[in-house]
């Protein structure tokens, strides 16, 4: 299995670097933005397997957007929200659409990597439940294998 | 105090408005009816006086008729024979009756004959004043007087002339007889009937207060020429009615009397019941008018009261609001650098990890400072979650609940706390209670901060009482403590944010305003009743929802 792969996406830069310190510290391989366009930028580019993401980030794409659109490039990357307060509406409007969980800001790492780790179990066995499907739908159809390969 | 006014003027109103009417008529009708009724009354006892004097006028007019045709048939000699006057006395008496005597008198006055119980034969009539009258006018009938017989009497006399000569023939009619018949225009208990003279002397005796010949004390010209109705007062004071009409060219005066109470008690009774018809109108719109009145003042005072509340809520939930709102940017706002903090301080733990606590001068005192540090942003952490409210992991999914089962659990976190206070908790749950769509573990937390609070409140030795119950859509539970109560000027304070009684250090203030946020996020409410001295019920409802299928 590959590294673990990681993007802490928060306008608050110590908080960014000094998480992705630790994280990478623990055998981690995590990138920090401060803000969502950047995110989505680099996601563009990378595949990552958890998105910790701020809700409220002032001054471009706020958490939910930035959300939205994740989903849209890499809807298998798994999404924990950070929120420095909790909005009902707004956690359960991320959870509708595919977050995993949310925590609750301050939270300490241990806590963090709980929930990262319950995130990754989920995708890999998202991921794992997807390639079954593959295989089973290849075995039934083939001739998709020409198509897979060009994907 | 406005209510009391507007209740007076309200029933002034009404009743001025539905009894004056009533009244009016019912004195006009009162009025004319006595009016009515006096008036023909008077007619009834002036219709009696006239046919009482047309009898006795009859009485007086026959028994000078039978005088004058006995005087007519008969000469002198004749009748002056006693033997032969004492038949004409007789055929008087048979004819007509009401005779005492008769008697001749010769034209110098002497009596020359007589029939009758007295002694007059040879007295002499000359100086009498009669006697001249009857000589000269030819008939005399006399008013009462007493006479040589010592005795209360009346006479008839016609004079006869018979060539030169003229002789009297006088008769005395009884006066009992003729009393009677006066009287017998007399009804009643109080009515009476008698004659006077123009002097105002009874002529016959009357039935009350006073003998014939004797003073009636009334004035005999106010009854006029005819006949007329006089109302008086008599000396006891009572209304007496007078009907007097004028007999023999207005020698006699016939007068029937009677006593207006006695004539008026038909009257008055009619008049009685009509009163009470009236008085029980009037009690009966004063009972109406006091009664609705009093009810619609009543339920306006509970509209305006529930009004006020309404609105002291309605100000109230905005203020709570508003610090809400306040409260999560405040919370925002901290978060932050707390997340930003705990992060640093975990960094410098992992690289102190990597150190050799040998070699590093003052290892521990680093280890012990972030420890301090980890210790002071958790403390900080819990504040600003319990100011949201939000301490526990936040499940907006409606769970299946069971209320019952949810104070049970609580109750059973706090007994020991209860307990070592000496405080008991009596648990009366309501065995009926549906399943409700809810959040168990924020119900647990509304329930946690309301018994503990009652703990706290009572102190030591007291008990609390949980109730719950189904009314309506709701289920209702009420932890009702007998602690000290709570004052009233705290009451209006008790749900915002950093309110507390407690001594510092021991409560942050939070605990009802995020109950009361929980509640108000589960669609129910907190409220509560206190009095001082007596205790605090707090009131939970819960409103029952279908929980959202798993």
């Amino acid at each position: 299995m590959d590294t673990f792969k990681v993007l802490v996406v928060d306008d608050e830069q110590p908080f960014v670097d000094t998480t992705v310190n630790r994280l990478v510290k623990r055998n981690i391989e995590a990138v920090g933005v401060l803000s969502g366009e950047q995110a989505l930028e680099l996601m563009k580019k990378r595949l990552f397997d958890v998105v910790v993401l701020d809700i409220k980030m002032p001054g471009g794409m706020d958490g939910i957007e930035t959300l939205r659109e994740i989903k849209k490039i890499q809807p298998l990357a798994e999404v924990i929200l950070l929120t420095g307060h909790a909005s009902v509406e707004t956690s359960i409007e991320g959870m509708r659409l595919g977050a995993f969980d949310y925590l609750m800001k301050p939270v300490s790492l241990e806590d963090l990597m709980v929930k990262l780790a319950q995130a990754f179990e989920k995708k890999d066995s998202h991921e794992q439940k997807i390639r079954k499907a593959k295989i089973k739908d290849l075995m039934r159809h083939p001739a998709r294998v020409l198509e897979q390969e060009k994907d | 105090m406005k209510y009391a006014a507007l209740q007076r003027k309200m029933i002034g109103i009404t009743l001025l408005v539905s009894l004056a009417p009533l009244l009016v008529l019912g004195s006009t009708i009162y009025y004319h009816f006595s009016e009515v009724y006096k008036q023909r009354m008077e007619e009834q006892i002036l219709y009696r006086a006239r046919a009482q004097a047309d009898a006795v006028d009859l009485f007086l007019k026959e028994r000078a008729a039978i005088l004058s045709a006995m005087a007519d048939a008969h000469s002198f000699n004749e009748i002056n024979n006693e033997t032969r006057l004492a038949q004409i006395f007789n055929i008087m008496n048979t004819r007509a009756g009401a005779f005492v005597d008769v008697g001749v008198i010769d034209n110098a006055g002497t009596h020359l004959s007589y029939v009758g119980p007295y002694e007059l034969r040879g007295l002499n009539y000359y100086q009498q004043p009669w006697f001249g009258e009857v000589m000269s006018k030819g008939f005399y009938l006399s008013d009462v007087y007493t006479g040589y017989r010592q005795m209360p009497h009346f006479i008839i006399a016609v004079r006869r002339q018979e060539g030169q000569k003229s002789w009297i023939l006088r008769a005395t009619i009884d006066p009992d007889i003729f009393g009677s018949l006066v009287r017998a225009a007399q009804i009643g208990k109080t009515g009476d009937a008698f004659i006077i003279n123009p002097e105002g002397v009874y002529q016959t005796r009357p039935r009350f207060g006073g003998e014939i010949l004797s003073q009636s004390g009334l004035n005999p010209h106010v009854f006029g020429g005819t006949a007329t109705v006089v109302e008086k007062k008599d000396e006891k004071g009572n209304r007496v009615l007078y009907a007097g009409k004028w007999l023999r060219d207005g020698r006699w005066l016939l007068v029937i009397s009677q006593e207006i109470s006695e004539e008026m008690s038909t009257l008055i009774a009619t008049q009685n019941v009509e009163i009470a018809i009236i008085a029980l109108g009037v009690l009966a719109i004063i009972l109406t008018t006091v009664f609705t009145t009093r009810g619609a003042i009543r339920r306006m005072r509970q509209a305006d009261s529930e009004m006020h509340r309404l609105n002291a809520e309605l100000v109230h939930s905005d203020k709570l609001a508003a610090l809400g709102k306040m409260a999560a940017s405040v919370a925002h706002e901290i978060n932050n650098p707390l997340a930003v903090i705990m992060q640093k301080t975990g960094w410098m733990e992992d690289l102190l990890m990597d150190e050799d606590p040998q070699k590093v001068k003052n290892f521990e005192e680093y280890e012990k400072s972030i420890r301090t540090i980890n210790e002071y942003v958790e403390r900080m952490k819990k504040v600003v979650h319990n100011m949201l409210g939000y301490a526990r992991k936040m499940e907006p999914r409606l769970e299946r609940v069971d209320v019952n089962d949810t104070i049970h659990r609580t109750v059973e976190l706090l007994e020991n706390y209860a307990r070592i206070n000496n405080i008991v908790i009596q648990k009366d749950l309501a065995s009926n209670l549906p399943i409700t769509g809810s959040s168990q573990s924020e119900l647990q937390q509304v329930f946690f901060n309301l018994i503990s609070n009652a703990i706290d409140a009572i102190g030591k030795d007291g008990h609390i009482h949980i109730l719950s119950r189904v009314e309506d859509s709701f289920i209702t539970v009420h932890i009702i403590d007998n602690g000290p109560g709570i004052p009233e000027e705290r009451q209006k304070k008790l749900f915002e944010p950093f309110f507390t009684t407690k001594e510092a250090g021991r409560g942050t203030g939070l605990g009802l305003w995020v109950s009361y946020n929980i509640m108000k996020g589960l669609g129910g409410s907190i409220t509560f009743t206190s009095e001082a001295g007596k205790g605090t019920d707090f009131t939970v409802r819960i409103p029952v929802v279908a929980p959202e299928s798993t």
